[in-house]
């Protein structure tokens, strides 16, 4: 028999017992469905992760002082005034594999409105800052070259500084005080929300660094330089060319050590994916039990029907059926019945998946591999699950299953 | 008017069965040999071994000694998977209960047979099933189910679904038990017809009436053929039935 023929009698015989294939291609629905919603919420919950670390800046080099040491005792991190703003010029023109490059000049004040006061972080900044952080703007704009420039008297607000000191208005245009410094608000920042470690990271003012250096801080050392790698694997070419350019620039010795530190956040991502990999694996291997099931059902329906058709089978054997005709027969049987269980219930999955995600407000993600998974593992539960009834029918005897009542 | 090599050639015969302690012997040394164009009736009373006979013949069962030829190859020595393609190939059966396949139509059940054929030897199995329903005078109901169609009918199908493949042997196991003798007359009509064209016809029966249709009544008893006559004054049912001739 040909396997055009083969796949016709199976879809023929279940098309004519339609309760019986709906019930028992029920088992094998609800599991892949299963398995494709639970897998759809774990890779949701890691693409929400992964986004989240993106927000932090996944290609984010950190460049902080180095640690200063006065008479054994250390000063602790970024203790030591290591970092100019030469120094960001410099990594911006020569380090290759950086595509941005910004300094922070970091100092905390009482950002003054009109009606309200609120204490913040106040970051002096290069306009690159909003690509390397992955800050979007929700109003007005963002810091631009002619502001560093000009040195200009403009910031940038967090939304939670903007709303604790605005309220509802439109702080735009308006005019808050730092210092006793007039600053005009050019413009709102997306909030981002906190991060990991519950840090509100929209609690944040920014302005050009020339601004915050010459009118704020009063400091020519600089907290941080940012830097932004190609992409993540990069990142070890960026961190080594950074210290080959600060080290020469900062003139140390090679007996010297390093008077700062480049970190990046690999580390945090790692972990991040890793935790939400372990739960999606988790979750589908408890979705896939179900499927189990579902394949057991299958092989319950199969050993009946072939009770059930041994007359059948005697005829086809002494029509001139061999056993290997009758074992693909139910083997195929089964496969298609598994395979079109599998089919509706990735439909449903994919529906279900959908669902759980507007009802819970998860991100839910169905990727089109853990659909070809999905069904292909229930046809496989079809072979794995209908061999035995079809050894079974095979291996019947013709003249006492033309004899069976 | 015996061809030089016989269609069914059996010699010495035996099957014996194991049934819990007692040895069953079924066929007690048959030889027997049926040449193309015959139609024989193999009569007995039941237990004299006529259904293992046809099983054996019908390449279904193995005989325990003895040999069988069927066209001239010797069956006995062969496998499963052989066996089965002689019976697609070479054997055409009829039974009792039809064994039709329920919820199946007409034509499908015809074509059936011509589904596990090896050899590519039928270009368009369905136009052939609706010939051999056409034959059987069956051209009106070819997509009737066999719960569509009356017991008459059902065995026309059956002996559609027999001949399409051109069997050398075409063998009935009470092909009329099932039927009322008005109905009984049109099938054996069309078994004669069939035989007139050329088939070759074995038909297990325990009814003197039924042998009376046939060219030559053997009949079994206890295992061994004790009588092997042609039949005198055999009766002809031409007219009753339509379609065949």
């Amino acid at each position: 028999m040909t396997g055009r023929a083969l796949l016709r009698l199976a879809l023929q015989n279940v098309v004519r017992n339609p309760t019986r294939s709906a019930l028992t291609m029920l088992g094998v629905m609800i599991g892949v469905a299963a398995v494709i919603i639970m897998v759809a919420i774990g890779q949701g919950a890691q693409g929400a992760i992964e986004e989240r670390i993106k927000n932090l800046g996944t290609n984010m080099v950190v460049i902080t002082p180095g640690v200063s040491t006065t008479g054994g005792v250390s000063g602790g991190a970024q203790s030591m005034p290591s970092l100019t703003i030469e120094d960001a010029d410099l990594l911006r023109s020569d380090a290759q594999s950086l595509v941005a490059v910004s300094p922070v000049v970091m100092t905390r004040t009482t950002v003054v409105g009109g009606q309200a006061n609120w204490r913040a972080s106040v970051y002096g900044v290069d306009p690159s800052y909003a690509e390397i952080r992955d800050w979007q703007v929700a109003s007005g704009r963002f810091i631009d070259e002619a502001d560093i420039k000009g040195r200009k008297k403009v910031c940038v607000l967090g939304a939670t500084v903007a709303s604790r000191v605005f309220g509802e208005d439109d702080p735009v245009g308006q005019l808050v005080r730092l210092r006793d410094v007039p600053i005009e608000v050019i413009g709102v920042l997306k909030a981002k929300g906190q991060t990991a470690e519950g840090a509100d990271q929209d609690d944040v003012v920014l302005a050009p660094y020339t601004t915050v250096q010459t009118r704020l801080a009063g400091r020519q050392f600089i907290g941080q330089i940012l830097g932004s790698a190609a992409s993540p694997d990069q990142l070890d070419l960026a961190q080594q060319e950074v210290k080959l350019i600060l080290r020469e620039r900062h003139g140390l010795s090679e007996q010297q050590p390093d008077d700062f530190e480049v970190r990046d956040q690999r580390q945090l991502a790692e972990t991040a994916t890793s935790t939400t990999q372990v739960m999606t694996t988790l979750l589908s291997a408890i979705a896939s039990v179900s499927l189990l099931v579902g394949g057991i059902g299958i092989m319950n329906i199969m050993l009946v029907s072939v009770t059930e058709r041994t007359r059948e089978i005697g005829i086809r054997r002494a029509l001139g059926a061999r056993r290997g005709d009758v074992l693909a027969q139910f083997l195929v049987e089964a496969m298609v019945l598994s395979g079109l269980g599998g089919l509706i219930g990735a439909g449903l999955g994919v529906g279900g998946a959908w669902g759980v995600g507007r009802l819970t407000g998860w991100a839910t993600t169905v990727t089109p591999s853990t659909v070809v998974l999905a069904v292909l593992f229930s046809a496989g539960v079809g072979v794995v699950f209908g061999w035995t009834p079809a050894r079974r029918a095979a291996g019947l005897d013709p003249i006492d299953a033309l004899r069976h009542q | 008017m015996a061809p030089a090599a016989p269609v069914v050639e059996v010699r010495g015969l035996t099957r014996e069965y194991q049934l819990g302690a007692e040895r069953v012997r079924a066929l007690r040394g048959v030889s027997l040999s049926v040449y193309a164009g015959e139609m024989v009736a193999i009569m007995g009373t039941s237990g004299s071994g006529k259904s293992t006979l046809m099983n054996v013949l019908g390449c279904l069962d193995r005989p325990t000694a003895g040999e069988y030829l069927l066209g001239g190859v010797a069956v006995g020595d062969l496998d499963d998977d052989a066996l089965a393609d002689i019976r697609g190939e070479r054997l055409g059966f009829v039974f009792q209960g039809f064994n039709l396949l329920p919820r199946t139509t007409a034509v499908e059940n015809v074509a059936l047979p011509m589904l596990y054929d090896r050899k590519g030897r039928f270009a368009d199995p369905t136009a052939r099933a609706v010939a051999a329903l056409q034959r059987v005078g069956l051209g009106e109901r070819l997509n009737h189910q066999p719960n569509e169609l009356s017991g008459g009918q059902q065995q026309r199908v059956a002996i559609a679904r027999a001949i399409v493949t051109e069997p050398r042997l075409l063998l009935a196991d009470e092909p009329t038990g099932n039927l009322d003798s008005r109905t009984t007359v049109e099938i054996m009509a069309l078994f004669q017809a069939l035989n007139d064209d050329g088939v070759t016809l074995m038909i297990v029966t325990h009814e003197d009436e039924v042998a009376a249709f046939c060219k030559r009544a053997v009949t079994l008893k206890d295992g061994q053929i004790v009588r092997d006559v042609p039949v005198e004054q055999r009766r002809a049912a031409s007219g009753l039935d339509g379609g065949a001739s």
